[in-house]
């Protein structure tokens, strides 16, 4: 297959638009190539995740693209960066790490993204609108972008990220085309054990993580009462036990009004009945540590938590202080409403950690994310015990709040 | 004397390249999978796990995981660490982007092939694989 170009991708090429935006051009179109992708098509915005440091390599390729005078061609987000360059006493990884992770984060800046650090974009100013055509990067943002709001893009990741916010184009293929939207697995939920949407929301996100990998999956059986906050958390664990991109909420996501909609009228290759016993045995692959184990932290928020997440916490934790350790990872942008309305000095006062910019997951040697953790987070749970060495308890809201007050795992 | 077969693949990232075959027993995220300072497979779940990849043609069908791994493999070609080539049957995002900026921005190799399903299971059983591109196409010599 040849790539067709574009007037604007061959003005790209030749240097019209800058050098760094021809740098970023010739990257993607030999990665069109290799993707035996057709051709490309305009983006209005970009996420990402490159800000990230992985090594040398990391900061080589954005100051790159500093060098040569870069600058972002759609407006570009910034994912979670190594740092919390607001709260920085909080790092404890080597001195190199933090100057190269932070110059890393800046170089970002320099390009003209948005110093939004924050794993949630969708729930910031900066949220795409239906039927938009994006280049997002951060696993989680992407499976919420395209399917609980309906804006499209592939898993974009390092490097790419970058070269398509430089250049405003992305290369046509997958996800961005109709065609390759529609569920070819059905998840029928028939009973649930759990009475909050949320358990029963992240459960079957790390069911479809596990069994559907990276084909799209269509979740016939949730509540109607499940919130945009359940289907942030289903994405994440879904994204995090597989490689999903994109699911269907019958009922509840735009491109699901009905179950035909979302297979877009095309028999389904599998078809699962999802029991009660089933659900629960998905939500009890995401601890590694026992229940009533003494406790020696609680992190929530990641994904970054929202403000209507603060909501729901807030009068639980006041009825409730904890006596663990208690970090909550959020956006500056919420944390700028939080400090407006006070709500950041309550939480102070009940003895929370609140984490910008970045998230405890890849902060291993934040103080007291040693032993057992707990957390709502089905992505947390996924990669704590690998990145962080701790063994993780995963509960409800309730459950992390009753836990974190009794000093031990505890259900309800 | 060993007898040596040409296979024909489809050039995803360009260069030249010789090794010895690693054949992974499956297919391996490279972020939190594989350590850029010895080449080394990290992941606990995985089968090869302690294996050094470092200079051998990878033959696997794709890579797993993060996007994230792409940083990872091109922190590796940079250090020298790398395979010395892949040969996969999935046109592979993560890899071929990884490869491609080391290109960019080291001027350093790590050819990857694109092979049919059958060719792969060959190249897999293989002692050594002698991998080659020219424009789009490409060949991998096997022995």
């Amino acid at each position: 297959m040849t790539l067709a170009l574009a007037t604007i991708d061959t003005d790209l090429l030749a240097g019209r638009h800058g050098e760094a935006a021809a740098f970023a051009m010739r990257l993607l179109v030999k990665f069109a190539d290799a993707m035996a992708a057709p051709g490309f098509l305009d983006i209005v915005g970009a996420h990402i995740d490159g800000c990230l440091y992985h090594g040398q390599v990391s900061l080589d390729f954005v100051e790159h693209a500093v060098a040569l005078k870069g600058r972002v061609r759609v407006p570009t987000t910034l994912n979670v960066g190594s740092m919390d360059l607001i709260h920085p006493e909080l790092f404890r990884g080597g001195a190199k790490l933090g100057t190269d992770g932070a110059r890393v984060m800046r170089a970002h800046e320099d390009l003209g993204c948005i110093a939004s650090f924050t794993c949630a974009p969708y729930q910031t100013m900066f949220k795409p609108r239906f039927g938009e055509q994006i280049a997002w990067a951060e696993s989680n943002a992407i499976v919420f972008a395209n399917s609980v709001i309906g804006a499209r893009t592939n898993r974009y990741g390092d490097f790419l990220d970058l070269a398509c916010a430089l250049t405003g184009r992305a290369p046509a293929y997958g996800l961005h085309l109709t065609d390759n939207r529609r569920a070819t697995h059905v998840f029928r939920i028939t009973d649930t054990p759990f009475d909050d949407t949320e358990r029963t929301a992240i459960a079957i996100g790390a069911l479809i993580g596990a069994e559907a990998g990276t084909a799209i999956a269509a979740i016939d059986g949730l509540s109607p009462g499940t919130t945009e906050d359940d289907l942030k958390a289903l994405g994440a664990a879904a994204a995090s036990a597989g490689a999903v991109a994109m699911f269907h909420a019958v009922g509840l996501t735009p491109e699901a009004p009905t179950l035909t909609a979302a297979t877009q009228g095309i028999a389904p290759t599998v078809v699962r009945d999802v029991t009660a016993a089933d659900l629960r045995a998905s939500l009890a692959r995401l601890s590694t540590a026992t229940d009533g184990a003494t406790l020696s932290a609680v992190s929530l928020g990641t994904p970054h938590f929202s403000p209507a997440q603060f909501a729901l916490l807030l009068p639980r934790l006041a009825a409730s202080p904890p006596r663990t350790p208690f970090y909550v990872n959020t956006n500056r942008e919420t944390l700028a409403a939080l400090e407006a309305n006070g709500a950041a000095d309550t939480l102070k006062r009940l003895g929370v950690t609140l984490i910008v910019d970045t998230c405890a997951y890849l902060m291993t040697e934040v103080v007291g994310l040693q032993g057992v953790i707990m957390t709502n987070s089905g992505k947390m749970a996924w990669y704590a015990p690998g990145n962080l060495g701790a063994d993780i308890a995963f509960g409800s809201l309730a459950e992390c709040v009753a836990s974190a007050a009794a000093g031990k795992v505890v259900r309800l | 004397m060993t007898e040596t077969i040409r296979i024909s693949g489809v050039m995803l990232v360009g260069g030249a390249a010789a090794g010895d075959v690693f054949a992974l027993a499956e297919p391996l995220s490279f972020w939190g999978g594989f350590d850029a300072t010895t080449g080394a497979v990290t992941d606990h779940r995985h089968p090869d796990r302690g294996a050094s990849l470092n200079g051998r043609v990878v033959a696997v069908a794709s890579a797993r995981g993060s996007s994230s791994g792409a940083s990872v493999l091109a922190e590796a070609i940079r250090l020298g660490t790398a395979p010395a080539a892949f040969v996969l049957s999935t046109r592979d995002a993560i890899l071929t982007v990884g490869c491609q900026v080391a290109v960019e921005l080291y001027g350093k190799f790590c050819p990857i092939v694109l092979v049919t399903d059958d060719d792969l299971v060959r190249v897999r059983a293989a002692k050594r694989a002698v991998v080659a591109t020219d424009g789009p196409d490409a060949t991998i010599d096997i022995s």
